[in-house]
């Protein structure tokens, strides 16, 4: 019943109306949907919170750094989140704890994205012996688990974020370049390509002006959710103790959860306080993917947490 | 179908080798070796080249692979010189722990979450699915001690129905008060590995529900219950098969972090003990324990997509 | 008149469009069929005769609607009834045999459960019986080993085989009427004859009637006792087979007809331009932009569906009037139909120049690459996928490859293209030698051979418009090139493929089929290539369309004296457009020559199956069956590629040598290669024919 796709044939003028280009119509459908309008607003609220919350907090009357705020101390007016173990005003620290984490992972997913896609759109494009050696590699380190890689070079090397926006951005490649692979793969037989290649265009010419605009879709939703996972990893690591080194002038939500859980009976707020900033920036980043996906005409739970 | 199995097999040996290349390789490549590890601040040169002797470690690194490798295939990793115990033994019982602990979870989750999932997908866009499907994602999103913490503030601190903690002797019986300690744990494994299944069922379900052959089973005249179990369900589940075992595989990893948030005498926890106290050899045997689980259970998954779908299964060699 | 079994009364249906529009897609449709009659339904794509399948199973693809009318079997209105009444219908009274049985059968379950299954819903019959009706359906459906059969699983069957399995499960609620939606669509020739006889024999013994849907007119012609043409959404003409394919009464029909290529008469037919509107978006005729006959009056008023005929009372079944929907159906039917026709297609036939352009020796050719683990084991190699090609290509003429899917004709235009690789053989063109990879051949040489692909869906880049698909082969091949001219060579590119300049900003997305195939066209010839490689180029065309491109490729061969290497399953496209033919099976040659020598005996065997298995748009033509319709999935290790069904075969020599090649006498350039002596073989045809 192949015949269902739609019957009409649309006329030239009815075409042309529906397409007007094609980003413009992703803009239009993420538009159209709540959860598209969320995650962005979530997102750039996010963004703008790290840029400006040094500004933010000076402005503000609690100091995040000195114990003014009284241990365990209750929610009040001045400290919306009361203090924590130590102290300190949860609020202002909730505000700055999230400038390391997007950081990290913005460059960390940059540079994941970019050699992740590119080895697997060269490896799709390729085939053969070396496309076989490369995904068994592959395939080996997706076997290792992700944590342990990590907590091992952040633990023994150090956790400069420099140093954790590499690591991040070399293992989150890896499956990035499944990902990529295999929307490559989908392209690669296409005749549009086959005739790219019988024209006699050099492989630059093929992988970048035919098969690149083709998977951008894919790797843009993919990206987007590399983002979120990549974050849960960081996240992970600093609340492991991994992650931001406690003292000094930065903290972080991780870190502040895995310090403060031991007051919860007494000052949820505490730990509160960090999960509801921390939670609406993933589930922003993740309803935005969702709707980005739909709106691409895309459809992204096939992807595995890796 | 022999070849085929046989194939797998030989493919899973492969990725095996690679992935001890890996581990391998990688801890080599650290700073410092595990003697200077070992002694740390009070290394000298005459205590370090002493210490290097006595464990092997001025062998060329190939050998030590061989001898490591070799090792860990008979079921020897060697020993663990922090510890001062063979490593089998450090792991043993945190690695039967953590076993127990997936499995619980396993063996609730993943049938629950086909059911939701199917279910999801029958009632598409309507408000079963749109309550399921929102739960499913602060699941799939939210990072493990998020979740985990929340439930103990819910379960163990407001409501004191379990224990916030799962602290317990590593070697503590498997009965009855074992899975009570284990409560809040297993529930919050099972919330998370259940997210990731449920909508990936969900979708599958979805896709088969508007196939061509479900439309046509409808214009054969077939009841609706009929549709969904003989014609649908087991084509959905059939891509399903390998995200399960990815998700199990991948609680074999996650699961070090609930291990943390409720202190249990896991394999992850001791993981975590081995990096901070730079037992090199440990971490090395830990990791290449859980890839060899997860490829186990990859190649499991394989071999049971091969039972279970006909394509595979009937596949004459090429 | 007596009961009707469907009686669809002015059936209008429509859907709402993302922006909120009503769009219809069929327009106050009326439809009967009687007892035990075949009804066909044709029409280009987008007319609206799959929504009418549909509607006929009281169904309708979603978001699609009744606006006005209904569809009512045996009195019972399918739209009113419950879902629980429905399923009552379905499969016990009407039944539907699907597009393609390949996704229709459930894969996870045997074919012999599926037909059990409908055997206990609509015939209430379970366990043994089942069983064994199972069995005796699908012998009914003519599968060999029936009981084997019925324990493999849908992929285990070849597309023919799983069509039979959809036959014999519509048939075992033994309904009433049987639903087709172009079901022989995709399949080889051969297979499709057989399933059409199939289906005749079925109905005429069971007297179950059937609402047939194709775009193929052959078929039609040959399964129908009634057709009903559709175009826009609206029915333009019903009459019986025979009226209609002799006096056509709508310009529509006529249109259609005339696009035909022909077994019988070579040359290429007439196009017929443009493509149908949206339902309901014209105040007069629908069928007016695209019209040769039309004038004001069918601009300003819509043509009423007239009677314009009696059926003569004789027939054996109660049929309908003549019906056509034209203002003009009196001066369209003054004239003899079939005498007009002989003067439409134009021949393109010229003078076959004797220098060789392409020359292709002992060419073998593999897809096997054995993987590491191969190796290992030392898995012996198949045979190859195509092997001991030997033709030359002469400068200027149009050189067709035949066969069915699985010939190797694809395999080995690719290898000439240098995206596969020959394991075996020469293949030269003047100088060069063509066994290169394309990236390894001299810019000059990548030049002068282009190739042009099937699919024009996907043979253009869906994010580059067609001004960046131009510009791509003029940057490549004329890197000097300024813009500017570059500019009025893409221009003079799309005035030669007949697209005006503005589609220079479109973007594949926003172009039909033909106009998508005319841009991949205008591409090839940007090089200026002195040979053209076409691979199915117009297999995925409506027939209209496909004249058109067929005249088009014609004319630019005239133009620049351009070589073609013409791949085709279509047995008339090649009379149609071809100089010489090569016909393969399984990657072997078993026959080459002119079209006219290929076209009359002696033939090949299994050129002669394809012949008789072709479909004319003629009632009166019966296709000529011989041998099974089985097919091979890889060549046999030795002997004739053809031993396996050829219906002739001498004997064991037949599995052992490779027969050689035979010159017929008093050929000029025709060659069979078969163990038959050709005199033979000749008479053994001529027999044949004449007993026909």
């Amino acid at each position: 019943m192949a015949a269902i796709t739609p019957e009409v044939a649309g006329t030239q003028e009815e075409s042309l109306q529906k397409r007007k280009s094609p980003f413009v119509e992703t803009v239009e459908n993420l538009r159209r949907s709540w959860s598209g309008k969320i995650g962005f607003f979530l997102i750039v609220f996010h963004i703008l919170l790290a840029l400006l919350s040094p500004v933010i907090v000076d402005a503000l009357p609690a100091d995040p750094f000195t114990r003014e705020a009284g241990r365990n101390a209750a929610p009040s007016l001045q400290y919306p989140f009361g203090g924590d173990e130590q102290g300190r005003d949860v609020f202002t620290r909730t505000l700055l704890g999230g400038r390391t984490l997007l950081l990290v992972t913005i460059f960390g997913t940059a540079i994941a994205m970019t050699w992740g896609s590119l080895v697997g759109i060269l490896m799709g494009f390729l085939g053969g012996r070396i496309d076989d050696i490369v995904m068994r590699l592959i395939d080996a380190f997706l076997a290792i688990p992700w944590l342990l890689f990590l907590l091992l070079i952040v633990g023994i090397v150090g956790t400069d974020p420099w140093i954790q926006m590499l690591t991040l951005g070399f293992f989150y490649g890896i499956p990035a370049v499944r990902v990529s692979r295999a929307a490559t793969l989908d392209y690669v037989t296409r005749e549009f390509v086959l005739s790219a290649r019988a024209r006699g265009e050099k492989k630059r010419t093929v992988i970048l002006r035919e098969l690149l605009p083709n998977v951008t879709d894919i790797l843009l939703v993919e990206g987007a959710m590399r983002w979120s996972w990549m974050m849960l990893a960081f996240i992970s690591l600093s609340f492991l103790g991994f992650g931001v080194p406690p003292g000094g002038g930065r903290t972080d939500w991780g870190l502040m959860i895995s310090l403060s859980r031991k007051i919860m009976a007494l000052q949820p707020w505490a730990t509160f306080g960090p999960i509801i900033f921390l939670s609406s920036l993933i589930i922003g980043i993740n309803l935005f993917a969702d709707a980005l996906a739909k709106a691409l005409g895309l459809d992204r739970s096939q992807g595995a947490p890796v | 179908m022999i070849p085929l199995i046989g194939r797998r097999l030989l493919m899973a040996f492969l990725t095996l080798i690679l992935v001890s290349l890996i581990v391998f390789v990688a801890v080599e490549a650290l700073p410092g070796d595990m003697a200077s590890a070992y002694l740390g601040r009070d290394a000298t040169p005459e205590s370090l080249a002493v210490l290097r002797e006595e464990f092997g470690l001025n062998a060329p690194a190939y050998q030590r692979y061989l001898t490591w490798f070799g090792g860990f295939l008979r079921g020897d990793l060697g020993d663990s010189l922090v510890r001062n115990k063979p490593i089998m033994e450090v792991i043993g019982n945190n690695l039967r722990n953590t076993i127990v602990l997936a499995m619980t979870a396993s063996a609730v989750g993943i049938p629950l979450a086909i059911a939701l999932g199917v279910f999801a997908a029958l009632t598409r866009d309507r408000w079963p699915d749109i309550i399921v499907s929102t739960i499913s994602i602060f699941g799939m999103t939210l990072p493990e001690f998020v979740t985990g913490t929340f439930l103990i503030y819910i379960f163990a601190i407001k409501l004191k129905w379990f224990k916030g903690v799962a602290t317990m002797p590593s070697d503590a019986p498997i009965d009855a008060e074992f899975f009570q300690i284990i409560m809040l744990p297993v529930l919050t494994l099972t919330l998370v590995m259940m997210a990731h299944i449920l909508r990936l069922v969900r979708t599958s379900m979805i896709d088969v529900m508007i196939s061509d052959y479900v439309q046509m089973a409808r214009l054969k005249g077939v009841p609706a219950w009929g549709i969904v179990f003989r014609h649908a369900l087991p084509n959905a589940m059939l891509p399903t098969i390998n995200i399960v075992a990815l998700t199990i595989a991948w609680l074999l990893g996650g699961v070090l972090i609930i291990e943390r948030v409720f202190n249990f005498p896991g394999i992850g926890n001791l993981m975590i003990n081995g990096i901070s106290d730079r037992d090199l050899a440990l971490v090395q045997a830990i990791a290449i324990i859980l890839a060899a689980f997860y490829i186990g259970i990859n190649l499991l998954a394989d071999l049971a997509s091969l039972v279970l779908n006909p394509r595979l299964r009937t596949a004459r060699g090429h | 008149m007596s009961e009707k079994l469907v009686d669809i009364r002015d059936l209008t249906v429509g859907y709402h469009t993302k922006y909120g529009r009503l769009v219809h897609v069929l327009r106050n449709v009326n439809l009967q069929i009687e007892p035990g009659e075949t009804l066909g339904l044709v029409g280009e794509s987008g007319c609206g005769k799959s929504t009418l399948g549909q509607a006929m199973m009281g169904f309708l693809r979603s978001g699609s609607k009744i606006l006005g009318g209904q569809v009512k079997y045996q009195g019972l209105d399918m739209f009113k009834l419950s879902s629980k009444e429905l399923e009552g219908i379905r499969g016990k009274q009407i039944a539907l045999i699907p597009q393609n049985a390949g996704q229709s059968l459930t894969p996870t379950l045997r074919v012999g459960k599926q037909i059990m299954e409908a055997l206990d819903l609509n015939a209430g019959i379970k366990g043994e019986e089942a069983k064994e009706r199972t069995v005796e359906l699908l012998g009914q459906v003519q599968l060999p080993t029936p009981d084997e059969m019925a324990t493999r699983y849908p992929h285990e069957l070849s597309g023919g085989q799983q069509q039979r399995v959809a036959v014999a499960m519509a048939l075992a609620g033994n309904p009433d009427m049987l639903v087709l939606d172009e079901p022989t669509t995709g399949l080889d020739v051969t297979t499709q004859a057989h399933i059409l006889e199939l289906l005749r024999d079925v109905v005429k013994e069971m007297g179950t009637a059937m609402m047939y849907i194709s775009h193929d007119l052959g078929v039609i012609a040959r399964v129908s006792d009634r057709i009903s043409v559709m175009y826009a959404g609206e029915k333009v003409e019903d009459a019986t087979a025979r009226q209609l394919f002799k006096t056509p009464s709508h310009p529509y029909t006529r249109g259609l007809l005339e696009s035909i290529p022909r077994l019988t008469l070579s040359g290429i037919p007439k196009s017929m331009p443009g493509q149908p509107p949206l339902p309901g978006t014209l105040p007069g005729c629908h069928f007016e932009p695209r019209c040769q006959f039309a004038t004001d009056i069918c601009r300003q008023e819509a043509p009423k569906l007239e009677s314009i005929s009696k059926t003569p009372d004789d027939s054996k079944k109660g049929f309908g009037d003549h019906l056509a929907r034209c203002h003009h159906w009196e001066e369209l039917t003054k004239t003899d139909f079939s005498e007009e026709l002989k003067e439409v297609y134009q021949d393109v036939r010229k003078e076959i120049s004797t220098e060789p352009a392409i020359t292709i020796t002992d060419v073998e050719i593999s897809y096997y690459r054995p993987g590491f683990l191969d190796n290992l084991m030392g898995t012996p190699h198949p045979p190859a996928t195509v092997s001991g090609i030997n033709l030359t290509v002469n400068r200027g003429e149009t050189v067709a490859l035949v066969g069915e899917s699985g010939s190797g004709k694809s395999t080995i235009v690719r290898t000439v293209s240098g995206l596969l690789p020959a394991k075996e053989g020469a293949i030269s063109f003047e100088k060069f030698d063509l066994t290169t990879d394309v990236d390894d051949r001299p810019k000059e040489l990548q030049k002068r051979i282009q190739m042009i692909f099937q699919n024009p869906d996907a043979s253009l880049n869906p994010r580059h418009s067609v001004d960046d698909i131009l510009d791509q082969p003029l940057k490549l091949y004329f890197p000097d090139m300024p813009q500017e001219e570059r500019d009025k060579r893409k221009r003079s590119l799309l005035d030669r493929v007949r697209l005006d300049y503005r589609y220079l900003t479109r973007f594949p997305a926003q172009m039909s089929g033909g106009e998508k195939q005319r841009v991949a066209i205008a591409r090839a010839f940007a090089a200026e290539p002195e040979v053209v490689l076409c691979d199915e180029v117009t297999s995925a065309l409506d027939v209209s369309v496909q004249a058109a491109v067929l005249d088009l490729l014609a004319d630019l061969q005239k133009e620049h004296g351009t070589t073609y290497i013409f791949i085709t399953h279509d047995l008339a496209v090649v009379r149609a457009f071809a100089d010489r033919v090569a016909v393969l099976y399984q990657g072997r040659l078993c026959e080459v020559g002119t079209v006219d020598e290929i076209y009359s005996p002696p033939f090949h065997p299994y050129a002669q199956m394809l012949l008789g298995a072709a479909l004319e748009p003629d009632p009166d033509m019966e296709p000529l069956l011989i041998g099974g319709d089985t097919p091979e999935s890889s060549p046999p290790a030795t002997g004739c590629p053809f031993q396996r069904r050829c219906p002739v075969r001498v004997g064991e020599i037949c599995d052992t040598t490779m027969p050689a090649w035979v010159r017929p006498e008093g050929s000029i350039d025709h060659q069979i290669r078969c163990h038959i002596p050709i005199p033979e073989l000749h008479a053994m045809q001529t027999e044949s024919v004449a007993a026909d």
